[in-house]
C-alpha cells in the first residue's frame, strides 16, 4: 500500500517551473530515494510534502489524508518526521533535552501548558529518551550542549530525535551532504539498521549515488521538475535516460 | 522540597533569608554616622527592590527563555497600577481585590498585545511592542483623560478622592491601602544601640509575594513548558518540524510575564495609591530590560540581582555629591584631590544614568550573562586554582551549566 | 481645499525629520545589518552641534564704556562677541545671526567622525551577534550619549533661532491663488523641507550614480557575493555608517529652530523613526522616505481641531495605530522586500 501519494503536483516561482506534474507514490515500509541533478526540483518537492511550500496544483496525500495547507507541526503530528540537510537541533539545549522534546511533543500534542510539572518527574518520558540515546550510542554525551557535538553526532542526534516519535514516514534531505567518507558510512549503517529493526517508511533525497544504491529499494529520478523514471536500483543504474540526465549535467 | 531539586531549594532559601532580613542587611551603618545616608533599609526603597524584582523575574520568563525582546512591558505595569487604584476608588482600600484585578487586567491586556505582536518575530516584534507601549502611554496621558470619559486622570495621575464611592469601605478600616486592616505604611522601628531598623508591613507583603512568584518562576524554568520556551529561542524551525506549535508557547510566556508586570504595578499602587502615565513610558520598559540583562537574563536569580543592583546604586549614587567625594579623598594632596573629584563628578549624583549606561554597555559587550556570569567566572577561577596545585586534574572541560 | 493644503504643509517639517532619520536607519540596517538604537542620539548630537556653534559665536569679552553710565553711575560694562571684534560689528552680527546654517559646516566633519568612531569602536564587533544584542548595546550607547550631552548642556531646551531673514512667515496662499492669509507658513519650515529634499536627493544620486554607491547597493542585496569579488566591503560600510550619521546629524542641526533641542529629543524621534522604517518596509530606502513624509502629514491632519475634538488625543496615537494596521495587513511594510529581517 502506498503511504505517500503525490498527484500532479506543479509549482512555479515566477517564470520558473520548479515542478511539473509530479506523480509519485511511496510504498509503506520501503526505502524510496529521489535523485536528480542539481535544480531538478528535489528540495521544492520535499518542501511541498512538509508544509513549507504550497504547490500551485495537485494533491499530496499521506495515508489517504491531504497534507496541503497544513502547518509543518500538524504534518509532523500526522506521523512524518524530517531530517534536514544541515542538522537542525536545539543547539543551546543539552543532548538529553533535545531528545525529551520530541517525546513530549508526541505525548502532549502541539501545545500543552505543563508549566507546573517537573521534567524529572516524567519518568516514562525520561526513560524513553534515555533508551533512544542508548540506541544512538550517545548516552555518555547526554549532558553536553548539543551545539558542541561533532557534525556526525549532530546528525545521529537529529535522526534519533525523529525516530523517538515513531514516525510512519521519515524524510531525509541529503543526510550525508558535506560529510567525510567515514561519517557517511556510519550514517548509512545507522539508516540500514533503522530500516531493518523498525516498521518505517523512509523517503530519501540524495545526491550521493553511493548512499542511494546502498539503501534504496526503489528510486525515482527527477529532472527539470519532472519524474524521468522510477524503478528498482538495478534497473536505474544503467538506464539510458538517467545517464543522459546526469551526463548532461556533467558536461 | 516543594518539588524543587536541592540546588533550587537552597537558592530559594537564600533568597528568602535575604529578603526577610533585608531591613538589617541594608542598614549596616549607625543612624548618626556620616555613612548613614548610604543605608538603604528604609521602607520606600526596600519596597522598590522587591517590586522591581517581581517585574524583572516576569520579564525574564519572556526574554530569558524565549529570546523575544519586548520593549513595551511597562505598559502592563502601568495598566496594573491603574486597575489597582480603580479598585481603591470603587470598592475599598483593601489591597487584595486591587492586586487581583491588576494581575487579571494586565493578563488580558498582554493577551491582546501579545496576540498581535507575536505575529512577527525578531526586530519587528521589539518595535511592535515599543509602538504598543508608546500608544498606551499616549492613551493614558491624554486620550483616556477627558471630561467625557476620564479613565486615567491624565497628567495629574489617578488617585483616590473623598467623593469616590468606595462601596465596601467599612467605617473602621484605615483610610489608606491595607491588608486585613494593617496599613501598608505601618512601620515598626527597632532601635539597637546606635542602629535603627525599619520593619514595614508593605515591604513584607511584597517580599512574601515576591518569594511566591519567584518559586513559581523556578517551577516554570524546570518544567517541560520552560524547556519548550528555551526550544523556541534555540531553533523554531526544528520545533515546528517536531510537531510543536511555537506560537501558543510564546504567547503563554508573554501573558505570564505581562501578569508579573501587572502584579508589580498593582503592588506599586498598593504601596502608594497613585498611578501615573509616566510608569508606562518606554524608558520604563527600557529599565526592566537593563535590570534583566545586567543581572543575567535566562538565569533564575539574575533579574532579582539586577533589579536590586540598579535600584540600590540609583539610590546611593544620587546621594554622593562633591562634598562627599572631597571628604573621601581628603587624604590626597589638594591638587590631586580636586582632580579625582573632577573626574568622578560626571558619574555621580544626577550622573547615575551615565554610569548605568556605561555599565550596561560593558555587560552586553563583555559579559552577556550579566552579574551571574561574572560571579560564576570568579568562582570558577578560584576553584580552578586548587586542582592545579594538586596537579591531579587537568582543565578537562566539564559539561556546561 | 486650502485647509487640506495647509495641513499637508504642516506635516512636512516633522515628515522631513522622520524621513531623514529613517533613511539613515535603513542605510545602516541595509548595509551593515545592524539595528541601531543610537540613531536618535546622532540626530540629537547634530542639534547640539548647532547649539555649540551658537555658543562659540556668542563668546565675548567685556569692556568698560566710559561714555555710558549704568544706574549706579559706574561705567557700563559692554560685552562684545569676538566675531564682531574680528570681522567688524556688522559682519559679526550677521555671522551670529546665521549660526544655525553655519553649523552645518561644523556638523559635517563632527558627525562623520562620530559615525566612524562608533562603527569602528563598537558596532563592528556586533555584526555577527544576534539582533537583540545589537539593540541592547546601541540602546546603552544612546543612554550614554544623551547623558553626556545633558552633563555639558543641562536638561533644559536651548533656543537656537533661525536667522532673522528666515524666521518670519510668508503667505503661500496668495502665490497659488487662494485668499490672503489662507495659508500663512513659517519660512524656516520651507527651508527645512527644501534642505531635507536636497539631502535625500544627494544620498539617492550618490547611491545611484557612483561606483561606490553601486557597490554599496550590491552589498545591500548580497553581502557575501560582493565580498567574494574581492571588494573591501567593510571599509565601504564604515563610510556608509559615517554618511548615515551625518544625515541624521544634519537633520538635527536644522531642526533646532523648529523645536529647541534638549537632550532627550533623540529618543523621542527614534521611537517614531523606527515605526517609520517598519511602515516603509525594513531595508527599503524609498519606503523609509515615503513613510516618513506620509506619517508626518498624517500626524498633522490628526492634530487639527476637528480631529482632536472628534477623538481626543488622536494626534498622539495615530502613527502607532497606522503602524500596527500596516504591519498586520502588509507585514513587510509599504515597500519592503521579502526575507528581510524575518529570521
Amino acid at each position: 500500500m502506498a503511504i505517500l501519494k503525490v498527484k500532479d503536483v506543479s509549482k512555479r516561482f515566477g517564470g520558473l517551473k520548479a515542478l511539473t506534474d509530479v506523480n509519485l507514490s511511496v510504498e509503506e515500509n520501503s526505502v524510496h530515494a529521489i535523485i536528480g541533478p542539481n535544480g531538478a526540483g528535489k528540495s521544492t518537492l520535499l518542501n511541498c510534502l512538509v508544509g513549507k511550500l504550497m504547490p500551485d496544483t495537485g494533491a499530496v496525500l499521506f495515508d489517504n489524508a491531504s497534507v496541503l495547507g497544513l502547518e509543518p507541526y500538524q504534518i509532523n503530528q500526522m506521523g512524518i518526521s524530517r531530517v534536514f540537510q544541515t542538522p537542525e537541533i536545539f543547539g543551546e539545549l543539552t543532548v538529553m533535552e533535545n531528545m525529551l522534546i520530541p517525546i513530549f511533543a508526541m505525548r502532549d500534542g502541539a501545545f500543552r501548558m505543563h508549566a507546573y510539572e517537573t521534567i524529572a518527574n516524567e519518568t516514562a518520558i525520561v526513560e524513553q529518551a534515555e533508551a533512544m540515546l542508548e540506541e544512538m550510542n550517545m548516552a555518555d554525551k547526554r549532558h553536553m550542549h548539543s551545539a558542541s557535538l561533532s557534525r556526525g553526532d549532530k546528525r545521529r542526534l537529529e535522526i534519533g530525535m525523529c525516530l523517538s516519535q515513531n514516525p510512519r514516514l521519515l524524510l531525509l534531505d541529503e543526510p550525508t551532504a558535506g560529510m567525510a567518507r567515514a561519517d557517511t558510512n556510519n550514517t548509512i549503517d545507522l539508516l540500514k539498521q533503522i530500516k531493518d529493526e523498525r516498521d518505517i517508511t523512509i523517503a530519501i533525497i540524495e545526491h550521493d549515488m553511493h548512499v542511494v544504491f546502498s539503501l534504496a529499494e526503489r528510486i525515482t529520478v527527477l529532472a527539470q521538475g519532472t519524474p524521468l523514471v522510477e524503478d528498482v536500483p538495478e534497473k536505474i543504474r544503467g538506464h539510458p535516460k538517467v545517464r543522459e540526465a546526469y551526463l548532461g549535467e556533467a558536461a | 522540597m516543594l518539588g524543587l531539586n536541592k540546588k533550587d531549594t537552597s537558592l530559594l532559601i537564600v533568597v528568602a533569608i535575604l529578603t526577610l532580613l533585608a531591613p538589617f542587611i541594608l542598614n549596616p551603618f549607625p543612624t548618626d554616622s556620616a555613612m548613614a545616608q548610604f543605608n538603604a533599609g528604609y521602607p520606600d526603597l526596600m519596597q522598590r527592590f522587591v517590586i522591581f524584582g517581581i517585574f524583572a523575574i516576569g520579564f525574564n520568563i519572556l526574554f530569558g527563555l524565549t529570546g523575544y525582546l519586548s520593549f513595551g512591558h511597562a505598559a502592563f505595569l502601568g495598566v496594573g497600577s491603574y486597575s489597582a487604584v480603580w479598585m481603591f476608588k470603587l470598592l475599598s482600600y483593601s489591597v487584595i481585590p486591587a492586586i487581583a484585578l491588576s494581575v487579571v487586567v494586565a493578563g488580558l491586556f498582554s493577551l491582546l498585545i501579545g496576540f498581535v505582536s507575536l505575529r512577527r518575530s525578531g526586530i519587528y516584534f521589539s518595535i511592535l511592542t515599543l509602538a504598543f507601549a508608546q500608544m498606551s502611554f499616549a492613551l493614558a496621558y491624554s486620550v483616556l483623560s477627558n471630561p467625557k470619559f476620564n479613565l486615567t486622570n491624565g497628567e495629574t495621575g489617578l488617585q483616590v478622592y473623598s467623593d469616590d464611592p468606595q462601596i465596601l469601605q467599612s467605617a473602621n478600616a484605615p483610610d489608606l491601602p491595607h491588608l486585613f486592616g494593617v496599613p501598608m505604611r505601618a512601620t515598626y522601628t527597632l532601635d539597637v544601640g546606635a542602629w535603627s531598623f525599619d520593619f514595614n508591613a508593605g515591604y513584607y507583603m511584597c517580599a512574601v509575594i515576591m518569594m511566591v512568584v519567584f518559586y513559581l518562576a523556578i517551577r516554570i524554568f524546570r518544567s517541560p513548558f520552560g524547556m519548550m520556551l528555551r526550544a523556541v529561542k534555540s531553533n523554531q524551525q526544528r520545533m515546528n518540524y517536531t510537531g510543536l506549535n511555537s506560537k501558543p508557547y510564546t504567547l503563554a510566556a508573554f501573558v505570564i510575564s505581562g501578569m508579573y508586570a501587572g502584579l508589580a504595578g498593582g503592588l506599586m499602587a498598593a504601596m502608594d495609591p497613585l498611578a501615573g502615565a509616566e510608569r508606562m513610558q518606554w524608558t520604563a520598559s527600557g529599565e526592566v530590560v537593563l535590570m534583566t540583562i545586567l543581572g543575567g537574563s535566562g538565569t533564575l536569580i539574575g533579574p532579582v540581582l539586577g533589579a536590586g543592583f540598579i535600584k540600590y546604586f540609583e539610590n546611593i549614587f544620587s546621594k554622593i555629591n562633591d562634598n562627599v567625594l572631597h571628604s573621601w579623598f581628603a587624604f590626597l594632596p589638594d591638587g590631586l584631590e580636586d582632580a579625582v573629584v573632577f573626574v568622578i563628578h560626571p558619574f555621580i549624583g544626577k550622573g547615575w544614568h551615565l554610569t548605568l549606561g556605561i555599565l550596561f554597555m560593558l555587560v552586553v559587550i563583555y559579559l552577556p550573562g550579566g552579574l551571574v556570569e561574572g560571579g560564576q567566572r570568579i568562582l570558577n577561577r578560584l576553584k580552578r586554582k586548587k586542582p592545579q596545585t594538586d596537579e591531579t586534574k587537568s582543565g578537562e572541560s566539564e559539561p556546561a551549566e | 481645499m486650502d485647509a487640506i493644503l495647509l495641513q499637508i504643509l504642516n506635516g512636512l517639517d516633522k515628515g522631513s525629520a522622520y524621513a531623514l532619520i529613517a533613511l539613515g536607519l535603513t542605510l545602516i540596517f541595509g548595509t551593515l545589518g545592524v539595528v541601531n538604537f543610537a540613531h536618535g542620539a546622532l540626530f540629537m548630537i547634530g542639534a547640539f552641534c548647532a547649539v555649540t556653534v551658537q555658543k562659540l559665536m556668542g563668546l565675548s569679552f567685556e569692556t568698560l564704556d566710559e561714555t555710558q553710565k549704568d544706574f549706579l553711575g559706574n561705567p557700563l560694562k559692554v560685552e562684545t562677541p569676538y566675531v564682531e571684534a574680528w570681522f567688524g560689528p556688522e559682519v559679526g552680527a550677521t555671522i551670529i545671526d546665521w549660526s544655525v546654517p553655519l553649523a552645518i559646516l561644523f556638523a559635517i566633519p563632527i558627525m562623520l567622525l562620530v559615525g566612524y568612531v562608533m562603527e569602528r569602536g563598537l558596532i563592528k564587533h556586533f555584526y555577527k551577534r544576534p539582533h537583540a544584542d545589537q539593540i541592547l548595546v546601541t540602546f546603552g550607547l544612546a543612554i550614554v550619549l544623551q547623558e553626556i550631552v545633558k552633563y555639558f548642556f543641562g536638561a533644559n531646551p536651548i533656543q537656537t533661532p533661525a536667522p532673522d531673514a528666515l524666521s518670519g512667515s510668508i503667505d503661500l496662499g496668495i502665490m497659488v491663488g487662494f485668499d490672503t492669509n489662507a495659508i500663512i507658513y513659517p519660512i524656516w519650515r520651507l527651508v527645512y523641507f527644501g534642505f531635507a529634499v536636497a539631502i535625500i536627493g544627494a544620498v539617492f544620486s550618490f547611491l545611484q550614480f557612483t561606483t561606490f554607491g553601486m557597490v554599496v547597493r550590491a552589498g545591500m542585496a548580497d553581502r557575501e557575493t560582493v565580498g567574494l569579488l574581492g571588494i573591501n566591503i567593510d571599509r565601504r560600510f564604515t563610510i556608509m555608517f559615517g554618511i548615515a550619521a551625518a544625515v541624521a546629524g544634519l537633520a538635527g542641526v536644522m531642526y533646532g529652530p523648529l523645536n529647541p533641542p534638549n537632550y532627550h529629543m533623540g529618543m523621542d524621534f527614534l521611537v517614531l523613526s523606527f515605526v517609520v522604517v517598519v511602515v516603509g518596509g525594513m531595508g527599503s530606502l524609498p519606503g523609509a522616505v515615503l513613510a516618513g513624509f506620509l506619517l508626518g502629514i498624517l500626524e498633522s491632519f490628526a492634530s487639527t481641531t476637528w480631529a482632536t475634538t472628534t477623538i481626543p488625543g488622536i494626534n498622539q496615537i495615530i502613527i502607532y495605530l497606522v503602524a500596527i494596521v500596516v504591519l498586520l495587513t502588509r507585514p513587510r511594510g509599504l515597500m519592503g522586500r521579502k526575507g528581510v529581517m524575518e529570521e
